[in-house]
């Protein structure tokens, strides 16, 4: 119900642009946060906050699409990758510990405040019931979906071979390698010796090449 | 000077995602769905980029159980 409809106008406007401010500091602050941390976990969390962060300013600057992106892909995918291989790499006792210290206050009180800052500018966004951006007007989903898959058609064939690429990729680096498969690809590889059984390749293995 | 793998696979994520920031900045100024679509391909490298990327810090990780980069120099080839 406005009476003064370019009066609240306005004000909307700032209020938009305090949000954008405001998200854009958190992902400042737990940018540099994050590249400042020593343990690769706390590391971790700063940057999924400033990622979130990063998410609400696209939100303000009315890339409704890309916001929704970065937290489903940015967030959800490629830190949880990340986080995945932290825990990989560091398996046992020591583990153990350091998730006790994870778990003590003061290393997730940091990302708590910054993420709650984010929630509180999200729950303000929700509650309004107009939605308009900052000064460049909202792009709709639609649109960027009409621009994806007319002009920039072969821009999505090139990522799908790109990310098509990489699965293969990873997998093929990320394949158990173990002696059982080295002997079988050796005796599969070389016919002849094969025919003659395998007793012959793994004895000719550990031998150094000058021996007779 | 840091060199570890892992702090140096999301710098680089941080770096992707910093010029992300910067081509939707720049599509929402001038009203153009371009910029968008230059970070969804931005999107999709850095996934590709992050899963090759982790899975080669797994691998050099089963040869040499560090995560320093320098300790990998000494490969030949």
């Amino acid at each position: 119900m406005r009476l003064v409809p370019w009066i609240s106008a306005a004000s909307c406007h700032k209020s938009m642009e305090a949000v954008f401010y405001i998200a854009g500091a958190v992902a400042i602050v737990s940018t540099v946060m994050a590249i400042t941390r020593l343990n690769a976990v706390h590391a971790l969390l700063y940057l999924i906050v400033s990622l979130l962060a990063v998410s609400v300013a696209f939100y303000t600057m009315g890339a409704p699409l890309v916001a929704a992106l970065e937290v489903i892909i940015y967030a959800g995918a490629i830190m949880v990758l990340f986080v995945f291989v932290v825990m990989m790499l560091n398996l046992g006792r020591r583990a153990v510990e350091s998730e006790r210290q994870l778990l003590q206050g003061k290393i997730w009180v940091g990302p708590s405040v910054l993420s709650a800052l984010l929630i509180v500018e999200v729950v303000y966004l929700t509650a309004r019931a107009t939605l308009p951006g900052l000064p460049g007007s909202a792009l709709e989903p639609k649109q960027v979906g009409l621009a994806l898959y007319g002009p920039y058609l072969i821009g999505v064939e090139l990522a799908s071979m790109l990310l098509l690429g990489a699965v293969v990729g990873a997998y093929h680096l990320g394949r158990p390698i173990s002696e059982k498969a080295e002997v079988r690809y050796d005796r599969n590889s070389d016919g002849s010796r094969a025919r003659s059984g395998g007793r012959l390749v793994r004895a000719g293995v550990g031998r150094t090449p000058d021996a007779p | 000077m840091r060199r570890n793998l892992i702090f140096i696979l999301m710098s680089i994520e941080i770096m992707l995602n910093g010029t992300g920031v910067a081509f939707v900045a720049a599509g929402s100024r001038w009203g153009q769905p371009d910029g968008q679509i230059m970070f969804l391909f931005i999107l999709a490298m850095a996934a590709s980029e992050v899963a090759v990327g982790l899975a080669l810090v797994l691998r050099l990780y089963r040869h040499h159980p560090t995560l320093d980069a320098d300790a990998v120099s000494d490969m030949r080839g």
